[in-house]
């Protein structure tokens, strides 16, 4: 059975028996759930489906958060996009950004969602995946395979570091993230395992140190946002070790050092809501506007 | 862990300690509360809970939870309105309980048949909960083993009666952790036993014909 406690070993166990990182965990997650492998795929492959529920879920016009701070982001999106030939990133980046809002909005509106590694952090890997998909670049089976993929990296940061951004920072939850979505992505694009794992390194590296400073402390203000960031560079991390672009810093290292940065994080810039954005003029009166003066 | 904890859980948004564990937490009361009708509920929020359940829809949270929905249930968007059809008299006080985690809520419901209970517990992050008192008896537990609750009277034998007959009428029964607190010497008296599997389902009917014993009560693993 496998540890998870090294991306390293999770490599070389998948060049060792010849099978993707995916198949391996699969057959692996099976034996430790005392499940059989299409129970435990079909308990993913359920998953998938939450997920395209929550990007339509979250694309509707009139989609708004509980606070009301936020709302309709991933229906702005895709209307820009439609209208503007793609936009700067193009028609295919600009949808699965659409994508990553909706489902990050979706959250925010108390709809339904899948926590992939965390709700904060939930917008990245269907924006990655599920785009690849609707765009027919992918099969379903695919996507799902992958998903093992990604949440074998996040078991690896789970356990070396940390997914909690109130332990972490949002390098933990974002990040995480991230860097389980670029995995994801470089296998279902034909890359190796090692090149999973550069992938997964590269895009720690982009995110260490990102801070947790949600505005009143709720999971809306940046973080619906940074589900865009994290998705963009979940795409560029994957391309870049697709390309053959090595990560000079092994991904196991990228997660030690992100633990270290999340310990060396004062309290203020992790889910207190006492620093950072959430303590500028305008994040304080966002809270005193859903909370109450004096809150 | 296993995979599902990392892609996954299946959730209510918007936040997994203040919303989906806060669901769990209200859960473990609906076992308590064992399907009897509700008449009244007194929610205390503590810290972070107290500062910002509105915005995390908390307090629909612990009343769906409560309810006996999942973290996955749609219906807590609308948790307070199905209370309110239900006639159930609600209401969240703010207060700082002392010493306890930034994120805990107390619980004390009243049934329409008299009866009346409390439990306090702590939402740790990730969706996941430490259940730290049962009418204002502490209790040490997170809901990830099976968890069977034996409410008693502080009296010599009745733990190795209960154990003894665990043990000899389901030997695969294999206990992981116990603990036991009370509230005065022959007094009421808590013993909380996780268990490695799911508990047959009469294992709570032969734990209540014990002597002393005056309920016994499972939490499945969440």
């Amino acid at each position: 059975m496998l540890k998870y406690d090294s991306i390293d070993e999770l490599v070389r166990a998948a060049q060792a028996q010849g099978l993707p990182i995916s198949e391996l965990v699969l057959l692996d997650q099976a034996e430790a759930m005392e499940l059989t492998p299409l129970e435990v795929y079909e308990k993913m492959e359920l998953d998938l489906h939450v997920m395209r529920e929550s990007v339509k879920a979250g694309s509707a016009e009139g989609q708004r958060s509980m606070s009301g701070l936020t709302g309709g982001e991933g229906y702005r999106m895709n209307s820009y996009v439609q209208s503007r030939g793609g936009g700067l990133c193009g028609p295919f980046l600009g949808r699965a950004m659409a994508m990553a809002l909706s489902v990050a909005g979706c959250n925010a509106s108390m709809g339904r969602i899948v926590a992939a590694p965390t709700a904060g952090s939930c917008g990245i890997l269907p924006g990655c995946l599920v785009s690849l998909l609707e765009e027919g670049r992918i099969t379903e089976d695919v996507a799902v395979r992958a998903m093992f993929t990604a949440g074998a990296f996040g078991m690896v940061i789970a356990s070396r570091a940390s997914i909690a951004g109130a332990q972490g920072g949002c390098q933990a939850e974002c990040g995480s993230a991230a860097a389980m979505a670029a995995a994801a992505l470089v296998e279902v694009m034909g890359g190796t395992p090692a090149q999973c794992a550069d992938a997964c390194a590269i895009a720690i590296a982009s995110q260490l140190g990102v801070v947790c400073d949600p505005v009143a402390g709720l999971v809306e203000i940046p973080c619906i946002k940074r589900n865009v960031s994290g998705l963009m560079v979940a795409f560029s991390s994957a391309d870049m070790a697709l390309a053959g672009i090595e990560a000079k810093i092994p991904a196991d290292e990228c997660i030690d050092a992100m633990r270290e940065v999340g310990d060396a994080l004062p309290d203020t810039l992790k889910e207190t809501a006492r620093g950072g954005l959430a303590a500028t003029p305008t994040g304080l009166r966002l809270r005193d506007q859903v909370f109450g003066a004096g809150a | 862990m296993n995979i599902f904890d990392i892609i996954g859980p299946v959730m209510i948004g918007p936040s997994s300690s203040h919303t989906a564990g806060a669901v769990r937490l209200g859960r473990v009361a609906s076992k308590l509360i064992s399907g009897r009708r509700l008449r009244r509920v007194e929610i205390t929020l503590s810290g972070s809970f107290a500062q910002t359940y509105k915005g995390h829809g908390t307090d629909r949270a612990l009343m769906a939870g409560i309810m006996g929905y999942h973290s996955y249930s749609p219906e807590i968007r609308s948790a307070l309105e199905i209370a309110r059809d239900r006639g159930i008299d609600y209401i969240f006080l703010k207060k700082n309980i002392k010493g306890a985690h930034p994120n805990t809520a107390l619980i004390h419901y009243f049934t329409e048949d008299g009866a009346e209970g409390s439990m306090q517990g702590a939402s740790v992050g990730g969706g996941n909960i430490l259940v730290n008192r049962i009418n204002g008896m502490e209790v040490h537990f997170n809901g990830e083993n099976n968890t069977i609750i034996v409410m008693h009277q502080d009296k010599p034998g009745v733990i190795a009666a209960v154990t003894n007959m665990m043990h000899w009428q389901y030997a695969d029964l294999n206990i992981s952790s116990f603990y036991l607190s009370r509230e005065s010497r022959g007094g009421n008296s808590i013993m909380t036993i996780e268990v490695d599997s799911l508990p047959p389902e009469d294992l709570m009917t032969k734990i209540l014909e014990i002597d002393h014993v005056t309920n016994a009560i499972l939490v499945r693993r969440l």
